[in-house]
């Protein structure tokens, strides 16, 4: 029963730690809470379920709802942040949230505001260990989690591009002094993050087999929190929270009550910000630079 | 007066007073998106000191906000660690805390809401409205405001010429929390039935957006900005399924165009015919 219900966390872990590396990229690079990635979660799940209930295989769903994802977040960061990027942080932050608005309102018009529900029996196939039972779409969206972090982690750390945009992390004047183009590294960072956020969404609809235009802000909030509880400034932070915090939520559910996890998780991420602002893989006390 | 104006008018009158408790707290350069929770205080708190104590209105408000205004300097406190956004997402935290409080806090009503409250009339609501706007308005021109702009404008140049930044800082955060929970008490006896829900992220948001879209600099700007946010929906009926979409993309030509909002020093001094010093 109980490691059932891990099995159960780590799958909503995984989902959260791509939400949480989408917001982490734009907040640790460009330092802007971008609300739209909600949004952009469950564009990319509305996106994914049509490309499947088209009769395509999960691979092109998947690509289809990163993409969305990827494109409707180089838009905003062209539109909304890039022209404000000398304004206050707040300025940004409420942009991002006048595309999250239209995106709901868009989605709702296109694909209604009711439910979208596949036939159950799509990604029903289930694996039983003993007592244990898993559903292969969990097993298939831990696996997705890994690999798409394995490939953020490389890009980040080991391809060029990856060290330009580190570099306008550190000191985006600087940065441009040495030939980094700061514009073009901002949408690189938009891309993906939108990319990562648009896959969560295709997994979460796939292994709920159900969506609704709805889904984008609790689940975001949620990765906001697993993003500090992680630390921006290291990949491997959103990795640790995600399946820690999915885990705390299921368990909650499971023996405390289902009202009590959100005060659990936020009441975790308030102390992490109190004693440990850096996250708890966040790296030295220099790296605080911008938030204490 | 029709009961639908009336209602449009009460709405405008409870999100002034909200995005009055994001401007104050904003003043010192705090972002708060948190004041849904203040106002949970304030509605919950009320109710119960009018139906369950039989207390009258006015008393049940000013204590409610005093109670609100002492968990704002409790949250304040802590507040002083963080800035910037890593400040709001913490409020952002509080806020939704304060609301999974109140969805397992039984005794009155958790996840199915609390009722009994009496009817307040739209003259109260207002008595309440404005005394805070003149309130604000004539803190505006005071000793302290300037204290609290200097704290806005550089911290560490307001505390090297004496200024108690702790003071201003954390006391900027009661007052905001005193103001969100009149809105809130103000707001369960108009409505007269509260639920967790109605004090979530987006009534937050909601405070922050009149602010934004009235004028952040001036304090008469929240009531611009209420009133704007609750017409300009009404207005905008006849696209009707896209008014959403034509909301948010209004909002980003303000941020884009007007950073500082409608309402500005220099666009009051004009309205009022003063030739703008300085």
């Amino acid at each position: 029963m109980l490691l059932q219900q891990v099995v159960n966390g780590l799958t909503l872990g995984a989902v959260y730690t791509l939400i949480a590396l989408s917001f982490s990229l734009v907040m640790g690079i460009l330092s802007i809470l971008n609300l739209a990635i909600g949004e952009l979660f469950m564009l990319g799940g509305f996106v994914g379920f049509s490309v499947i209930a088209a009769k395509f295989p999960l691979p092109v769903a998947l690509l289809a709802g990163m993409g969305a994802g990827a494109l409707t977040a180089v838009v905003i960061g062209k539109i909304g942040c890039e022209p404000l990027r000398n304004a206050p942080p707040i300025a940004p932050l409420l942009s991002t949230l006048g595309f999250s608005i239209i995106l709901q309102n868009v989605v709702t018009n296109v694909w209604g505001s009711d439910p979208l529900q596949l036939p159950s029996e799509m990604f029903d196939e289930r694996l039983t260990l003993g007592s244990l039972t898993i559903g292969v779409m969990q097993i298939a969206i831990i696996g997705i989690t890994i690999v798409l972090v394995g490939v953020l982690a490389w890009l980040v750390q080991s391809t060029s591009a990856g060290r330009a945009l580190r570099a306008v992390a550190e000191n985006r004047d600087v940065a441009r002094l040495l030939g980094v183009s700061a514009g073009r590294m901002m949408m690189y960072a938009f891309a993906i993050s939108g990319a990562l956020a648009g896959a969560a969404g295709v997994l979460i609809s796939l292994h709920y087999a159900a969506i609704t235009p709805y889904v984008g802000v609790d689940t975001g909030l949620k990765a906001v929190a697993v993003m500090v509880i992680g630390g921006t400034t290291n990949v491997w932070g959103a990795l640790l929270a995600g399946p820690l915090i999915g885990i705390a939520e299921v368990l909650t559910v499971a023996y405390g009550g289902s009202q009590m996890r959100d005060f659990v998780v936020y009441g975790l991420m308030i102390l992490i910000l109190l004693l440990r602002p850096q996250g708890l893989l966040g790296g030295a006390r220099s790296d605080l630079g911008q938030r204490v | 007066m029709s009961t639908y104006y009336a209602g449009l008018l009460a709405d405008i009158g409870i999100l002034t007073l909200g995005a009055l408790s994001v401007f104050v707290i904003l003043a010192t350069n705090q972002l708060s998106l948190g004041n849904a929770g203040f106002m949970a205080i304030g509605s919950y708190l009320s109710s119960f000191l009018t139906v369950e104590m039989q207390w009258p209105l006015t008393g049940a408000i000013v204590v409610a906000a005093l109670a609100a205004s002492i968990t704002g300097i409790v949250v304040g406190f802590p507040a002083l660690r963080l800035k910037g956004i890593y400040l709001a997402i913490a409020t952002l935290g509080f806020g939704e805390m304060v609301r999974s409080f109140f969805l397992v806090f039984t005794p009155m009503g958790g996840a199915g809401g609390y009722h009994g409250m009496h009817h307040v009339a739209l003259g109260t609501i207002w008595i309440w409205t404005a005394g805070i706007l003149l309130a604000i308005l004539l803190l505006e021109r005071s000793h302290v405001w300037l204290q609290m702009r200097a704290v806005h404008e550089d911290e560490t140049a307001a505390g090297l010429v004496g200024l108690n930044t702790t003071l201003i800082k954390v006391g900027a955060f009661g007052l905001g929390a005193a103001i969100a929970a009149v809105a809130g008490a103000l707001f369960a006896h108009h409505h007269v039935y509260i639920e967790p829900g109605n004090f979530g992220f987006e009534r937050s948001i909601d405070f922050v957006l009149a602010v934004i879209l009235g004028g952040s600099t001036v304090g008469i700007g929240s009531l611009a900005g209420a009133a704007v946010l609750v017409l300009l929906p009404e207005w905008l009926r006849f696209i009707a399924d896209w008014r959403l979409a034509a909301f948010g993309a209004l909002l980003i030509i303000v941020l884009l165009t007007r950073r500082q909002g409608l309402l500005d020093r220099p666009l009051l001094a004009r309205l009022t015919f003063r030739s703008a010093r300085a």
